[in-house]
């Protein structure tokens, strides 16, 4: 199996669904004629053309809005967000419209779009470039939202998400673009609300997703080489719909629970999984429910500090020590 | 600079004029019947508009209300250009445009008074009326939010290459939204063929147009958007339909967008819960439009100097839609409200279609 980037393989998702629909559409800043801002859509352009691949101006929310209103007509817009930090200029359009239009017209209308860009910490950058907002999609029923951790989960969800009838958020990560998975040639999805077990073990659960799963999947490594410890790594995958049943039946192996996240913690994804966990496998566990999340501050932009900040593989062996103990 | 340009057109100096309207070729290849059709879409929308101002005051319509008495003509006349392609996206103040369309009262007030049969099924209320069988597409809540939506109709048809236009319906107050500026600017840089409609009724809520926007002349925004504007009066269908044809057509004929602002009147508050409405502007201002300007008056006075109609059959007719309010109320009144169960229908279209059981995951959180 060749071995692409996670860049690479978004770019072939696209690629693809373009070729295969022709009522798919990408638009966004620079993502035509500059190639895209993280080289995303690079070449894209050369091969479709304007149709297919439209520049748009700075404006996030005409441009979002736009794209709605196209998809109520059956076009099938994929929105580039160049950091989904400039998603919360288009809040209205996104929260409101995107996700609740089916709803308040008694299911009449259906918003077939994908919002996908870059969210994630770590990059030295600040605090306004660097949110991780999809707990706050999850919040809004009608949305649904995915956060690839590695490039073969990137291209199927991709894949799946502009092929859903409902609007989808991918997540992606600007810290993963440049490493490298193997990816088949041949064409495959990977559907909504699919967990994925990264690694099997007795002693503990972690569930992660994005960056975060793979950061845990080190971790555990780690855990088993210097304390003997025996970890298994869910990867979510997608965050909504979500999928309980994996997440439920490692706690109830293990009897135990870590839950890593890039999120800030006060109503983070994984607040709503421990809610899950306490509820749904309260006899099985022999430990509280523990969390790795990014320290409940704004994105702190010094480099070494905002490397403390997030999830990184120290603070999560401390985390998965604590949920041992 | 293109010809259409009306940069001297202003509400005032073209009612000055007295230009009759109605002998204009798009008005003048009306039928008999047709114009007696905008009368009584008119007098339908106005008859509809009292009838739930009665049922809001009854406590059977909850939440807002903004009701469309005073700016019937704007939609009517708009709405009856309508062809094929065409599509039209509104506000909150979206009554008048839904019954424009031909959405039944019965399904309209069920929808205010939260019951099953309504438009949405109780699911969206007054302010998210929809009918996209009728190219209608809401209804929007959110001041300007549905703008970019409407570019995104006009965008749809020109990747399509199909020829028509959408028509994206605001108020004066929705101008002064930053979501409309970059959306005039996204319609004119891409050449959309969406036809922006500014209401312009003089008041955001409670906020005159002179406190609200330093420009205005609402219409002279476009200019910095390189775009081709015109102005009229909302309170004359045959006006409305004279300017708004130019618009549309060029539209759909040239693949570029207009806008277009109406000077109209709304004769009550913002929504019904504005009790300060005669307190912002004069009793006197209130009555004068009523009296010189009332647009199911208007068309009625036009209809019965040209023959049209006689005063019978206008009293007719308005009674017919006094009595289709009426049995609309009663209809909402009667019909239940949807079950429990509904409340997480029409969320997701993947779950709503799931028929085979295939989705995977959860999708809702309910302990």
């Amino acid at each position: 199996m060749p071995l692409i980037t996670y860049r690479e393989a978004i770019k072939q998702a696209l690629d693809e669904e373009i070729q295969r629909d022709e009522n798919v559409c990408i638009m966004g800043e620079e993502v035509a004629q500059y190639n895209g801002a993280y080289k995303v859509t690079e070449g894209l352009w050369e091969k479709h053309g304007d149709k297919r691949l439209i520049d748009t101006p700075i404006s996030e929310a005409a441009f979002s809005g736009l794209a709605i209103g196209a998809s109520a007509l059956g076009i099938r817009p994929v929105v580039e967000m160049m950091f989904m930090s400039f998603s919360y200029v288009a809040i209205d359009q996104l929260f409101n419209n995107a996700s609740f239009c089916r709803y308040m017209s008694g299911g009449l209308m259906n918003i077939p779009i994908v919002v996908r860009g870059p969210a994630n910490g770590g990059t030295n950058v600040g605090a306004t470039h660097s949110h991780t907002p999809e707990n706050m999609v999850a919040n809004h029923p009608g949305l649904k939202v995915v956060c690839p951790s590695n490039a073969y989960d990137a291209k199927g969800l991709m894949k799946a998400a502009i092929r859903d009838n409902d609007p989808v958020f991918v997540m992606e990560n600007t810290l993963l673009y440049g490493e490298k998975w193997e990816v088949p040639e041949e064409e495959y999805i990977v559907e909504l609300g699919v967990a994925n077990i990264l690694q099997e073990g007795t002693d503990l659960t972690i569930v992660s997703h994005g960056r975060c799963a793979m950061l845990s999947l080190q971790a555990a490594k780690t855990l088993e080489e210097k304390h003997g410890v025996s970890v298994e790594v869910v990867d979510l995958r997608s965050i909504r719909p979500l999928d309980e049943e994996t997440i439920l039946k490692s706690v109830k192996k293990t009897h135990r629970a870590l839950l890593v996240e890039e999120n800030k913690p006060y109503c983070g994804v994984d607040a709503q999984i421990s809610h899950i966990i306490q509820l749904k496998a309260f006899d099985y566990l022999d430990a509280p429910v523990h969390r790795v999340s990014a320290i409940d501050a704004p994105q702190i932009y010094a480099k070494e500090l905002e490397n403390w900040q997030i999830p990184n593989e120290e603070r999560i062996i401390a985390g998965a020590l604590k949920a041992l103990a | 600079m293109a010809t259409t340009k009306k940069k001297t057109t202003s509400a005032t100096k073209t009612a000055a004029k007295s230009k009759n309207f109605a002998s204009a070729p798009i008005n003048k290849s009306l039928s008999k019947e047709e114009k007696i059709d905008l009368y009584r879409t008119i007098v339908g929308i106005r008859r509809f508009e009292e009838r739930s101002l009665r049922a809001y005051n009854q406590g059977k319509i909850g939440g807002f209300l903004h009701l469309y008495i005073g700016q019937e003509a704007v939609a009517t006349g708009i709405v009856s250009l309508m062809e094929e392609n065409d599509h039209i996206i509104t506000a909150y103040r979206d009554h008048g445009h839904a019954l424009a369309v031909g959405m039944s009262m019965n399904e309209c007030m069920a929808e205010m008074y939260g019951k099953h049969t309504g438009c949405s099924k109780g699911k969206g209320g007054s302010m998210h009326f929809f009918a996209p069988d009728k190219n209608y597409w809401g209804g929007h809540g959110i001041v300007a939010g549905q703008t970019p939506l409407g570019a995104g109709l006009a965008f749809a048809l020109k990747y399509k290459g199909l020829k028509g236009c959408a028509l994206a319906f605001l108020g004066d107050g929705a101008v002064n939204q930053g979501s409309f500026m970059e959306t005039l600017n996204l319609a004119s840089l891409w050449n959309i063929p969406v036809v922006f409609v500014i209401e312009n009724n003089g008041y955001s809520m409670g906020t005159s147009l002179k406190r609200s926007s330093a420009e205005e002349n609402l219409a002279h925004r476009a200019d910095g958007f390189d775009m081709e504007w015109e102005v009229c009066n909302g309170h004359d269908v045959f006006e409305v339909r004279e300017v708004a044809n130019r618009a549309m057509t060029r539209a759909r004929e040239e693949m570029k967008p207009f806008l277009l602002e109406i000077r109209t009147y709304r004769y009550r508050g913002h929504s019904v819960a504005d009790a300060n409405h005669e307190k912002y502007r004069t009793k006197e201002e209130i009555e004068e439009y009523k009296r010189t300007k009332d647009p199911v008056n208007v068309i009625k006075q036009q209809l019965l100097a040209d023959g049209t109609l006689t005063e019978e059959e206008a009293k007719r007719i308005d009674q017919e839609k006094k009595d289709e309010a009426e049995a609309s109320a009663k209809f909402a009144d009667e019909s239940p409200v949807a079950p429990r169960s509904e409340i997480q229908t029409d969320v997701y279209w993947e779950v709503d279609n799931d028929a085979e059981g295939k989705l995977k995951g959860t999708y809702f959180f309910n302990d």
